[in-house]
């Protein structure tokens, strides 16, 4: 699968619009359509965040995802409030190591990653969204390995290239998590 | 080759600006439109430009009032509220036949309303906001290319007819990010600028930047030739992008955000066998009521993020030849395409 | 042989002043036409007048004149001088226009060290509307809307613009000056020139806040508002150079 409309759902602070931007920027490089838009306003400061991205081979109509055919949930009530939107046949990704629940759908393909526990254990929690990213690379196919990788260098400034090494760990190890 | 970014629609209007020449940008922090702001203050000092955080929106609009009358490039952007303080000066400035470039990146109000998008300042934009007779050239981009090649535009089109242009945007369209190519918005087409006031030198006859015309005849001549000119733009400026308007059995009409929203339920409405088509409206003044005369579906429905302020432009514009429906959302919340589906099968129902 | 010993001064117009017998503006147009003059810069001097009896000044003007709206000058001179910073900007305002309506963008461009020269005339009243009470309208002072006395309890006190003005660390320059005598006039003159010196050395904000008469609406004869002036506005607004950063200096 190499579109989607993508809802991308946490706490403010998680990297939520970041792991929302690295999909965004790999769908530009590959020639794609794209759009990527942010909650925005009070509810950023401490409240929840999301982030919607479509990626499609044709002009993109309303940048607004209403019925997502892929849901990463980061906290509860992101579960809560995106669960029922969900595309039949789509994914659903739970970071289990926040999400004290399952998934109550049994027509969408579930995948529970213990996220922030993993990205804890490779020394920082902040990089859950790049373990959440890993295990939606995986699952979905929407993007390899490789090219999320080519995006990270391109994408980042100079000042946080250092970066791209822990980020594509952290993927990696979500990717080999699915 | 040239090369896409990913940018914020409120960025993109920026560096759109400072690729037009604009130098001189004045604002004052509102949401959703901040990013512009600061765009702009980490940007011009870099290229010699002047970045101005005014003490208010008032004071913001005044200094592109006296920027603009020094004959540079100057803008200045807001959001529903913060328009409505400024209405003063816009009608200054459009008295004065000041070219300057406003955005509005619009949420929801009245009052102070909220800070999720809405289309609701369409009869501020087009109407005019402040007193007397006047207009705004009003441009309504849908994506963010087309708000950095319609920044570019309003510059140009501004200094051509000396008419202030607003970028009528709304928040969704500021905070989205999307590819844009700067090497495909227009060039800067500089105007001459006799009129300046910016020192005599000695060597020509003294300019004034006036508004007052105490005598009923002068003011009454100086509107009636500035409708003139509003007659030409109205002629030659009308923009609108239509599709599958041809079988139409009903238009659906509706400009920025929501026309993605129109264009994604015409997809599933052609796709279930009803002939839909749309009209999109990029400049909201002059409206394209050409494209009207030349369609004919039984009715047309107008889509908003506002209460209908649209709706009577439609009316006017194909005069009332048929029925022009309303479905709007408003408030900051987005219609969706399934809501537009809906209401169209509900119309078509009570056409047949 | 005939000799000049006066001129009026090039950069003002050879139209008759519309202002009423004993007004002050006609004394301090001219002031501020022999100091533009003086310091040769009318061909890059851009007034910005006001709303208020000024408010068609650039009849007079032989240089490039905005109109502002009401109160909205200091905003529209910050514009002008951001875009053409090389150029000689002024605002001449009224008390209505400068310490009412306008307050914000006084305080603001003082603030910001704007580098304008502004021009405060100060008469207690709202001239064009037909006198009505103005923000510096005095204690007691009747006017059109403050019929029985200006009441402090309810329409408050007027406003020492110089005073406040001059805790702020922006102002580069604030005077305040009469029109009530010649010498008075002399030194009005020394603080105008003064103003206007400080832009073209790239000091900054300078205000000049010039007492003034408006015989008219205060029903009086030119005379008796001049003794008005003296007697009355002066021990209220007391002249003198409030903040001269040069002076500090040195």
């Amino acid at each position: 699968m190499k579109n989607g409309e993508v809802i991308l759902a946490g706490f403010g602070g998680q990297g939520i619009l970041f792991m929302g931007k690295i999909l965004a920027f790999a769908a530009m490089i590959e020639g794609k359509k794209l759009s990527w838009l942010p909650s925005y306003g009070p509810e950023m400061r401490g409240g929840t965040a999301n982030c919607h991205v479509i990626i499609d081979d044709n002009e993109i109509g309303s940048p607004i995802v209403t019925r997502p055919n892929i849901l990463v949930a980061m906290n509860k009530p992101s579960l809560d409030k995106f669960e029922d939107t969900v595309l039949e046949g789509g994914y659903i990704f739970v970071d289990k190591s926040l999400i004290d629940r399952n998934v109550k759908r049994d027509d969408v393909k579930t995948i529970y990653i213990d996220a922030t526990k993993i990205a804890d254990d490779l020394g920082n929690k902040g990089l859950a969204n790049m373990v959440m990213l890993g295990s939606l690379l995986k699952a979905t196919d929407i993007f390899t390995i490789d090219e999320i990788e080519d995006t990270m260098k391109k994408s980042l400034p100079k000042s946080k290239q250092a970066l791209v090494e822990s980020n594509m760990k952290a993927v990696k190890e979500g990717y080999s998590l699915v | 080759m040239s090369e896409k970014v990913l940018m914020k629609g409120n960025e993109a209007i920026g560096e759109a600006a400072i690729r037009s020449g604009c130098r001189h940008f004045f604002g004052y922090p509102i949401t959703p439109q901040t990013e512009l702001s600061a765009y702009m203050a980490k940007k011009m000092p870099k290229i010699g430009g002047v970045f101005l955080q005014a003490e208010s929106e008032v004071a913001a609009i005044n200094m592109v009032y006296g920027a603009a009358s020094a004959g540079v490039r100057a803008m200045t952007s807001s959001s529903s509220p913060g328009i409505s303080l400024k209405s003063e000066g816009l009608s200054y400035i459009a008295a004065a036949d000041l070219p300057c470039v406003v955005v509005n990146m619009v949420r929801g109000g009245p009052g102070l309303g909220g800070i999720q998008p809405a289309q609701s300042d369409y009869f501020q934009a087009t109407r005019g906001g402040g007193h007397g007779d006047y207009h705004l050239i009003v441009l309504a981009p849908n994506s963010v290319q087309e708000l950095a090649y319609l920044t570019a535009e309003a510059f140009n089109l501004s200094e051509e007819y000396r008419i202030p242009a607003m970028i009528l945007g709304d928040g969704t369209i500021g905070q989205m990010m999307e590819p844009v190519d700067f090497d495909l918005i227009p060039e800067p087409v500089y105007a001459q600028k006799p009129w300046a006031t910016n020192g005599t030198e000695g060597k020509r006859e003294k300019n004034v930047t006036e508004t007052l015309f105490l005598e009923p005849s002068e003011l009454e001549e100086r509107v009636f030739e500035r409708e003139k000119k509003y007659d030409v733009v109205r002629e030659n400026l009308q923009r609108y992008k239509s599709h599958d308007t041809d079988d139409a059995d009903i238009i659906i009409v509706s400009y920025g955000l929501t026309s993605r929203v129109v264009e994604t339920a015409v997809k599933i409405l052609r796709s279930e066998g009803i002939k839909a088509g749309a009209i999109r409206p990029i400049t909201l003044w002059p409206f394209p009521e050409k494209v009207f005369k030349e369609v004919h579906p039984k009715a047309f429905l107008s889509v908003e993020m506002s209460m209908g302020q649209m709706v009577e432009d439609v009316k006017l514009a194909c005069d009332c030849s048929v029925p022009v429906h309303f479905f709007g959302r408003t408030g900051g919340v987005i219609p969706t395409p399934d809501e537009v589906v809906n209401k169209v099968k509900e119309i078509l129902k009570e056409v047949e | 042989m005939s000799k000049t010993i006066y001129e009026k001064p090039h950069s003002l117009t050879e139209t008759n002043f519309h202002y009423c017998p004993g007004c002050s503006h006609g004394i301090v147009h001219k002031l501020v036409c022999e100091v533009i003059d003086e310091l040769e810069i009318e061909g890059k001097t851009i007034a910005v007048e006001p709303v208020g009896c000024a408010v068609t000044a650039h009849n007079y003007f032989n240089f490039d004149v905005v109109q502002a709206a009401h109160g909205r000058a200091p905003a529209v001179a910050t514009g002008l001088k951001r875009a053409l910073p090389d150029r000689v900007v002024f605002t001449y305002q009224g008390d209505g226009d400068l310490a009412s309506i306008g307050t914000a963008e006084t305080v603001h461009s003082a603030t910001r060290g704007e580098n304008i020269t502004v021009i405060f005339i100060n008469n207690t009243i709202y001239g064009m509307t037909g006198g009505q009470m103005a923000p510096t309208s005095l204690p007691g002072q009747v006017t059109q809307t403050s019929p029985y006395g200006r009441d402090t309890h309810t329409q408050g006190y007027p406003v020492r613009i110089c005073e406040m003005l001059a805790t702020l660390d922006g102002p580069s320059y604030i005077a305040r000056v009469s029109t009530d005598s010649v010498p008075h006039i002399k030194e009005a003159k020394k603080a105008i020139k003064k103003a206007f010196e400080n832009q073209v050395n790239g000091k900054g904000f300078s205000i000049v806040e010039i007492l003034s008469t408006c015989p008219t609406n205060w029903g009086m004869s030119p005379v008796e508002a001049m003794e008005r002036l003296r007697k009355e506005m002066i021990p209220y607004y007391p002249l003198g150079v409030f903040k001269d950063v040069e002076e500090v200096n040195e």
